[in-house]
């Protein structure tokens, strides 16, 4: 199978702050007082040892050909490299400002690299922004002519699929109004129409997915996977990892910039949640954990999960009691506030399968000193087997007080004895075990 | 311009001539350890591999040459440009009722305004001709050399947005304005043929010269000079934004420094070099030539406009293509 993309040592690098809103006269002046071999008048104080940085690295340029980053800038990308075959349909995922969305920047033209190379086989069509160059004086057959041209096909190529995209898209009625009588959902319908209609040999997709409803979603995706079917490749980014799941069979991590893993897509989604968990404990922990919002009067610091003869626990079977301990520190006065506590669960995919606040059983707690634990006890523990990321908060009155934006943690259940039966259940990835009895009736109830 | 200054966001300082990245000759990545090289670090270490150059279709690099152009590119884009025209001028003209009559009432009213205060009061000479059509023949011709530079020197400003999305060959935009002034252009040229044949029917002592032939090199000439110069400002303006503010009133004062509102042949020796500096004077002499009969068919003027639009639109082109590539770091 041919190589389609190679991505050798790719580089970007940013610079902070106003950049392009600079003046003639300043850099004018820069100029100037180089000429006369006096000192840049603009630079801040401090900077003068990066000045120096740069005429030394003038001079001697460090081998890689990079210049040492000043200190106002970051490398959004760096080294990143790997290739992709004809047909391989490629999930791109990282936290945000990892570097995705610059990776395809640098892909679709643009923007340049700063170091490393691209090379590419074949024609790239890339879908960015949904909707791009729809101006909203010009019906929709207009826009989907000049959408299409932005998007790079022809007036022939886009002649012969007129109809397919008019309805795939499901305005057939309003092709003739202009654009700006739409309703939001069907600007994104015919925008996508028209991409999807594409055809190009390398297809590169950024979370457009994020916009419209769940049909149309569904709809997307269903033509992703088409195009996808037809030998096409595909880059696709996004950060709904059951779509990444359904769609890619290969995934790539980005992490600060770095290429950090490469394979198959369910390893490279584990290893993404783990990077996402472990972001709490590289940071010190819970407790130094700067992501989170509330008034802070109380703070959680720790997380782990107990049994209830007290070990810790790394996994959890399923069916076993549980405690889950969330140590905290009380900063300011508690005393006085009723502190409601929750703990969230949600699936490796991301979506948020179950919470449970303190108050949904009439606890609220008050008076707390200055340090403690809560601890939380599950019965009968019922997730199915598979991997969980573990959410916290804590309100009081309605108000939040320490709300940890980032997963505290992660457990790992595993089929248990749930059903008291011997039978482990389930143990492909689902949700939840539930209880219940089987019976038969006769037919007619 | 000094170098590479300003061009390059990956460099720390800015504005040093002599500390610029790199010349613009080298061609390659700036890490030029060649293919086939294991990536330096993260996990997916095998080796890249080997193949051979002409294997690729394309290839993205960080600087390539001033030279490399792509205007294939443009040529196949070009349902694109007439599309964008399409667009600007169906925008244009689903805005307003008066739409397309503006296109008509603003030269009128400047042509009188003109009449009144050069003709009437500052009683500047008209070589002759019936004021209206001196200063009407003038507007329309300077009208349209002036809506490509100010619309074309917004190019990178105004399409940021859309640049930041999808890559097209920028220079698509510009293209699609120059062609799309033609239309008003088109208009504005009727109507002064509808007070041409006025005066014409009325014995006036006016008549189209050989040089009518010129005509559509003048409109060409206007249209690349007003791209040339205009790129060559949108260029500049990503970076330094003051450089808009010089547009506006600069083109206000270019046009006094052109022959619109008075004859060359009036003007003293000792400022006449300020008007043959200028490329646009011979376009409009020229213009008038061809039209009115007035004065005569300057060759080598029109050969010194020529070279200068052609130094002018190929400088804009390179220094347009050297910034579509990192202007929207720096926008």
């Amino acid at each position: 199978m041919s190589v389609v993309i190679q991505v050798d040592r790719l580089s970007k690098q940013y610079r902070f702050g106003t950049v392009g809103g600079k003046r003639l006269v300043d850099d004018v002046n820069r100029w100037w007082a180089r000429l006369r071999g006096k000192e840049d008048p603009l630079a801040k104080i401090g900077s003068e040892v990066n000045g120096h940085k740069q005429a030394d690295s003038h001079a001697n340029p460090p081998a890689s050909g990079l210049r040492p980053p000043a200190s106002d800038s970051f490398w959004a990308l760096k080294d990143v490299s790997f290739e992709v075959k004809q047909g391989e349909v490629l999930g791109i995922i990282g936290r945000n400002g990892a570097g995705k969305s610059t990776l395809l920047k640098i892909l679709s033209r643009v923007t340049a690299p700063t170091a490393g190379e691209v090379r590419v086989k074949g024609r790239i069509a890339s879908l960015l922004e949904v909707g791009t160059g729809f101006n909203p004086e010009l019906t929709g057959r207009e826009n989907i002519f000049l959408n299409g041209a932005v998007l790079g096909m022809t007036k022939a190529e886009i002649r012969s699929r007129f109809d397919e995209i008019v309805s795939f898209s499901e305005v057939e009625q309003f092709i003739d109004t202009p654009v700006k009588r739409y309703s939001s959902g069907m600007t994104v319908r015919l925008a996508f129409a028209v991409a999807a209609h594409l055809e190009p040999e390398i297809l590169i997709v950024d979370e457009v997915l994020a916009v419209g409803d769940i049909e149309f979603q569904k709809k997307c995706l269903g033509k992703m996977k088409a195009v996808a079917g037809q030998g096409r490749t595909v880059l696709f980014v996004s950060h709904n990892m059951a779509a990444v799941l359904g769609l890619c069979p290969k995934g790539a991590l980005l992490v600060a910039g770095r290429l950090e893993m490469l394979g198959e897509s369910s390893a490279v989604v584990d290893s993404y949640l783990k990077h996402n968990a472990a972001a709490v404990e590289g940071n010190g922990g819970l407790a130094q954990a700067a992501n989170r919002s509330g008034d802070g009067r109380l703070r959680l610091t720790s997380f782990h999960v107990e049994s209830t003869d007290g070990t810790r626990l790394t996994t959890i079977l399923n069916g076993m009691d549980v405690v889950m301990a969330l140590g905290f520190e009380c900063r300011a006065d508690c005393a006085s506030a009723a502190m409601d506590v929750g703990i969230s669960f949600a699936s490796d995919q991301g979506s948020l399968l179950t919470v449970f606040y303190s108050s949904y059983v009439n606890q609220l707690f008050r008076n707390l000193s200055t340090g403690g634990q809560f601890r939380c006890v599950i019965r009968r523990f019922a997730l199915a087997p598979g991997t969980y990321t573990v959410g916290a908060k804590i309100t009081a009155s309605g108000r939040d007080v320490d709300y940890p934006r980032d997963p505290i943690g992660q457990i790992t259940v595993e089929a248990g004895n749930f059903y008291g039966t011997g039978s482990r259940g389930f143990e492909g990835r689902s949700g939840f075990l539930i209880e219940g009895e089987w019976s038969v009736a006769p037919a007619g109830n | 311009m000094p170098g590479d200054v300003g061009f390059c966001p990956m460099t720390a300082d800015p504005a040093s001539p002599s500390g610029a990245v790199s010349s613009p000759t080298p061609r390659g990545a700036t890490n030029a350890s060649g293919l086939g090289k294991a990536a330096s670090s993260g996990p997916p270490t095998a080796a890249l591999r080997r193949l051979p150059a002409d294997y690729w279709s394309l290839v993205i690099r960080p600087k390539t040459g001033w030279f490399d152009l792509h205007l294939g590119d443009l040529w196949r884009y070009r349902d694109l440009v007439m599309l964008f025209v399409r667009r600007d001028f169906v925008s244009q003209y689903k805005q307003t009722i008066l739409g397309p009559l503006w296109f008509i009432i603003q030269p009128l009213l400047t042509t009188l305004t003109f009449t009144v205060i050069f003709g009437n009061i500052a009683q500047l000479s008209t070589d002759g001709l019936p004021k209206i059509l001196f200063y009407l023949s003038g507007i329309t011709a300077w009208s349209y050399f002036a809506d490509c530079l100010t619309k074309t020197s917004e190019t990178f400003n105004a399409n940021a947005s859309i640049f930041g999305k999808v890559y097209f060959p920028r220079l698509a935009v510009p293209v699609s304005i120059v062609i799309s002034n033609l239309i008003r252009f088109g208009i504005q040229l009727g109507v002064f043929l509808g007070f041409y044949s006025y005066f014409l029917v009325r014995g006036t002592a006016i008549h189209p010269t050989q040089a009518l032939w010129l005509m559509p090199l003048l409109v060409l000439l206007m249209a690349a000079l007003g791209l040339g110069s205009g790129i060559i400002v949108s260029s500049l303006t990503t970076r330094y934004r003051d450089l808009r503010f010089l547009v506006q009133f600069g083109v206000q004062l270019l046009m006094y420094s052109t022959p619109v509102v008075y004859p060359l042949a009036k003007v003293p020796d000792h400022y006449r070099w300020i008007m043959v500096v200028n490329p646009m004077t011979s376009i409009i002499e020229t213009f008038r030539h061809a039209l009115l009969g007035t004065g005569v068919l300057d060759w080598r003027q029109l050969g010194y406009t020529g070279a200068a639009t052609a130094v002018l639109l190929g400088a804009g082109v390179l220094l347009f293509n050297h910034v579509e590539k990192t202007f929207m770091d720096t926008v």
